[in-house]
């Protein structure tokens, strides 16, 4: 460790804990407390990585978390900010964006070929001829920047956390802890955000006596219960000051997003040190005072030897007796406030070599220092709706109107001694506190609670701080020569010229173009001096060029903290024991884990045709309604009539939008006078009980209904097959099964293997005699295994979705939203005896009266199709073509092979033209190869008279 | 993420609730126009400015009501009273909307 200086009073390394890693292989050893930057310098280590399009060697510019040069890859992780990553034992560090080699990048050569590689470049050169593009492509990623993924790479452990404080501070500096300490003091629950490892801000990198003013107010924070997260960042603001907030400090937790809502934001983000635009000012070497001053006060590092100095404020003179202070020789102080400036500065490929003076003198020099002022990152006040404006004389933006919840203090608002700046932030916790109680009192009014707030809620608090003073700094942006505006995106101040030359002259417009800004710094170093430049080239100040709109996210944030740990429900039903027991092959469906079948699908259908199966349809949508006004809601739901339906009678219905187009289907049957008990399919259950509620509270509050969903209330079981009704009869004693005593299309209320209130309809999807029974959930496994055994001699057995989905086919029973979609309007199902047009009113009436009438446009028709090929079965979605043409005429929507009639059976949309039975089609399938298949007659496959179903 | 004011439940983020659009009649659908009646379905208004919209509160109270929100600073009026979307029934085919 070379570099590494004596002990300094405010170092936060360890000395006692020294940590070996390797870089590019080799090995080094660091201290614990060391960022992978500040570990790497004292080794003697200059240049971290290679720049985005240029391949230019770079080294520490910032030394903190906005550093553009310092992105490393850490064993799998790529991307890793290495002056803002904490040392770790035994880390594997290497370069990124190099090959093969830092030392020896290929990919240099861009650099030579610089001026060809401007703004625009891609974009404009291998944009012809468009069927070159794969190639391009496949050579320009090559190029392309950033880490290595990993594919194999585990996934840490990510969350979410929901906070509700009432004050939010984004900062940890001086400002920012004071204005926390004040809110907490005052009754508030307050939640403190600091992107840094260290509380305090710029306290941290100064005399002993800032360090122990920190260290004061950090022990104040924490009496006055502030919750304080440092690595992490408030990376934005939203309506209602919903608040998101990275945190990396949690353990065990590699990332979290926080999502809070606060009654008031502080920001307090501080000020961020913005480079100087001069030739050569990417070379390593170059740095910013801020870096020196923490790699000299923080980390003990010597960060050159001899020294150039550019002031134009107090910290660059600061780092001018720090750097004395250490040893350094300072070879020349230029100071901007006495109109001094640099013109460019030079070196080898690896190292600045010489600094050139304005007055054209020239100074060796290895390191060059330059404190050219301020940029406000102002993003949190932006996503508050805030314009700040830029005030010439301080040479930085100010916040102009923020909202009343949103309070922004320290150096974002202006200047002072740090006295000054605590006794701001103090009285802007005060004023946060006093606007978040006000929050409060009305966010608790709204609602009747016993311990409702008293009297009236407060007036809004008004801002009566004591401002902060701005002080003067001169306007320090670009010297005679170009150098690098955007470090991150490899965007040169001659890009920008060249930029605005060529029409892209609107700052918004300047961004996209070029990419300045557009980098992992998120424009906190570029976006000022992007804007200076753009206001030189159209000869105009600052203010009139104005500044592109800070968004979301404030720092980036991992795709791993915004999906959080999977948190994705799933519904089983009550006899999913059972099925697990049992063999099956299950099946996402929605929400729910079904049986897609017990091992053979094509045995459950054969079964069901000889025997009798039984399969849960517990998802099936159940909605208990009750009350003499049903059949009004009935009526208004359906397409179909409803008013005389007697008690113990079921009907079939299709419900359309309002727009005509079919929402959902399923029966509903009438279990007593005012009781009745509507399915929808599984998929529409939720979907319909909002669906039912939305009229019956908006259109019709009058009538009396009361809706009830009891989907999982009961286990449902569909027993189907010739066998069914005598396996049924063995459970039920108190209903007469008969075919004469219970028809097709009814419903009775009886006791099923010794439970009492199950519900008993008679009605099939699958074509056969069958039985739907619904059973209270508690007693589902009981009746479903009774059923399994008592019907052991019939040859009864489970069957799952597929063999159901089978038999619907071959019976031609359509499936909403598979047959069908967002378009297709009622009458293309074909149940045109469905739809009654003579009813007053109902969901979607008049658009299917304009659908039906005389100036009709032509719907698709729903036919069933059989392939010539009896053994092809296209694939669903495969296009139904005009023959001879690439004119789509249809689709198939559902398709299988017919275990039952040894052939391969469809249902499709298409054209009426081409709907009548005997029509020959073209079907397309997926391979591109063309096959022939014919309209059937009828929907049903199976048993088109439907016999079976009514035996 | 909008803090929405259930008249049953009191502000809750919008994620727990589903909007249902700009507060609209139902034309008559034995005498609506085509014209009429498509506009009902997807014509949206779309102000700068004060607004009345449904939210239905789906992880809550699970009920259908109506507020006003000012599409520019996202700031609710004072809820009506719980019970319909329309806030005053039968208000015919008025569009709220318009002007700020």
């Amino acid at each position: 460790m070379i570099r590494r200086l004596e002990p300094q009073s405010g170092e936060v390394i360890d000395r006692e804990t020294p940590l070996k890693f390797t870089w590019n292989s080799k090995k080094y050893v660091g201290y614990a407390g060391d960022t992978i930057a500040s570990a790497l310098l004292a080794n003697n280590q200059q240049v971290f990585s290679r720049s985005m399009k240029y391949h230019r060697p770079r080294g520490v510019l910032t030394a903190d978390y906005w550093d553009p040069n310092t992105t490393v890859q850490v064993g799998t992780e790529p991307n890793v900010r290495g002056a803002h990553r904490l040392l770790e034992a035994d880390m594997k560090v290497s370069a990124q964006n190099a090959w093969p080699s830092l030392d020896l990048d290929v990919k240099a050569a861009n650099g030579l070929f610089g001026r060809f590689l401007t703004a625009g470049f891609y974009y404009k050169t291998f944009i012809k001829p468009q069927r070159l593009w794969p190639l391009y492509e496949k050579v320009l990623a090559r190029f392309a920047p950033g880490g290595v993924v990993d594919l194999n790479t585990p996934h840490g452990y990510h969350d979410k956390r929901y906070a509700h404080p009432d004050v939010v501070v984004a900062g940890g500096g001086p400002a920012g802890l004071a204005a926390a300490i004040s809110a907490a003091k005052a009754g508030m629950s307050v939640m403190l955000v600091e992107q840094n490892h260290h509380l305090g801000g710029h306290l941290r990198w100064g005399t002993d006596q800032d360090r122990e003013t920190a260290d004061d107010l950090e022990a104040a924070a924490r009496d006055a219960g502030v919750e304080i997260l440092t690595d992490s960042a408030v990376t934005g603001r939203y309506d209602d000051n919903w608040i998101a907030i990275s945190q990396r400090d949690h353990p065990g937790v590699v990332e979290r997003l926080i999502k809070a809502r606060a009654k008031t934001l502080v920001v307090a983000a501080g000020l961020v040190e913005r480079p100087y635009v001069f030739s050569g000012n990417d070379l390593p070497g170059v740095m910013l005072s801020g870096a020196v001053r923490r790699l000299i006060n923080m980390y003990a590092v010597r960060p050159g030897n001899h020294a150039v100095v550019l002031t134009a404020n107090a910290e660059g003179d600061a780092a001018v007796a720090d750097l004395e202070r250490v040893g350094v020789e300072v070879a020349r102080v230029v100071d901007a406030r006495a109109g001094e400036t640099i013109s460019k500065a030079t070196g080898s490929s690896k190292q600045l070599g010489s600094v050139t003076l304005a007055d054209g003198s020239t100074v060796k020099a290895d390191l060059l220092v330059t404190a050219a002022g301020w940029t406000a990152p102002t993003s949190l006040l932006n996503m508050s709706g805030d314009r700040p404006s830029y005030d010439p004389a301080a040479a930085r933006f100010f916040p102009t109107a923020l909202p009343d919840n949103v309070i922004a203090t320290g150096g974002l608002v202006g200047d002072g001694s740090l006295d000054e700046l605590i006794a701001h932030g103090i009285s802007s916790g005060e004023l946060a506190a006093q606007r978040a109680a006000a929050v409060k009192h009305r966010l608790r009014s709204t609602v009747t609670r016993a311990q409702n707030p008293k009297g009236p809620e407060p007036p809004v608090q008004q801002d009566r701080r004591i401002g902060l003073s701005r002080a003067p700094h001169p306007e320090l942006y670009r010297s005679d020569t170009h150098g690098m505006v955007d470090f991150s995106e490899d965007v040169s101040s001659k890009d920008l010229v060249n930029a605005a030359a060529e029409g892209f002259d609107s700052v918004e417009l300047v961004k996209r173009f070029t990419t300045a800004t557009m980098g992992p710094s998120q424009g906190k170093l570029e976006t000022v001096n992007t804007v200076a430049v753009l206001a030189e080239a159209r000869g105009e100040t600052i203010e009139e060029v104005g500044t592109t709109v800070w968004r979301p996210p404030y720092a980036p944030i991992s795709l791993g903290a915004l999906a959080g740990r999977v948190f994705e429900p799933v519904r089983v039903s009550s006899l999913h024991e059972w099925h697990t027991a049992n063999n099956m092959t299950p099946i996402l469906a929605g929400q729910w884990i079904r049986p897609e079948h017990y091992g053979d699908p094509g045995a459950e259908v054969a079964n069901v045709r000889t025997n009798v199966g039984i399969i849960d349809v517990t998802p099936l949508g159940k909605l208990d309604l009750r009350g003499p006004d049903v059949p009004k809601l009935l009526n208004l739901l359906y397409t179909n009539k409803w008013s005389k339906l007697p008690i113990g009678r079921v009907r079939y219905g299709m419900m359309c939008a309002e727009d005509g187009v079919v929402l959902d289907d399923g029966v509903t049957g009438r279990l007593g006078e005012d009781h009745y008990l509507m399915t929808t399919t599984s998929s529409g259950a939720g979907q319909i009980w909002q669906w039912v509620e939305m009229w019956l509270q908006t259109e019709h509050p009058d009538w009396e209904v009361h809706v009830t969903p009891v989907t999982t209330g009961f286990t449902s079981i569909n027993i189907a097959g010739p066998k069914s009704r005598e396996l049924l009869m063995r459970l039920v004693d108190d209903v007469d099964l008969s075919a004469e005593a219970f028809e097709y299309m009814n419903v009775r209320t009886g006791t099923i293997a010794g439970v009492p209130d199950c519900f008993m309809w008679r009605i099939g999807f699958t074509g056969e005699l069958s039985f739907e029974v619904h059973v209270p959930a508690g007693f589902g496994l009981h009746v479903w295994e009774q059923l399994i055994e008592r019907g052991a001699d019939l040859g009864v057995g489970p069957f799952g979705l597929e063999a159901q989905r089978i038999m619907r086919l071959e019976k031609g029973h359509f499936i909403v939203g598979q047959d069908t979609d967002g378009l297709t309007k009622a009458p293309t199902t074909g149940l045109r005896a469905l739809i009654k047009l003579d009813k007053d009113d109902f969901a979607g009436k008049p658009e299917l009266e304009w659908a039906l009438g005389p100036e009709a446009p032509e719907l698709p028709v729903l036919v069933a199709i059989t392939p010539t090929d009896p053994r092809l079965v296209p694939d669903e979605a495969c296009q139904i073509l005009r023959e001879g043409t690439t004119e789509i005429v249809g689709r198939i929507t559902s398709s299988r092979f017919s275990p039952s009639l040894q052939r391969s059976i469809c249902l499709g949309q298409v054209t009426p033209e081409f709907a009548a039975a005997g029509t020959m089609l073209t079907v397309r399938l997926c391979d591109g190869s063309d096959t022939t298949a014919r309209v059937m007659e009828h929907h049903a496959h199976f048993d088109p008279e439907g016999v079976r179903l009514r035996g | 993420m909008l803090l929405v004011p259930c008249p049953h439940c009191g502000p809750r983020n919008s994620a727990d609730m589903s909007y249902q659009g700009e507060a609209s009649s139902r034309p008559d659908p034995s005498s609506a126009t085509p014209a009429q009646w498509r506009d009902y379905l997807y014509m949206e208004h779309n102000p700068a400015g004060w607004l009345k919209e449904n939210w239905y509160c789906s992880s809550g109270c699970r009920r259908f009501f109506s507020v006003e929100r000012h599409t520019v600073t996202s700031e609710f009026r004072e809820p009506p009273l719980p019970g319909s979307k329309t806030a005053e029934p039968g208000a015919g085919t008025d569009r709220q909307g318009g002007g700020s």
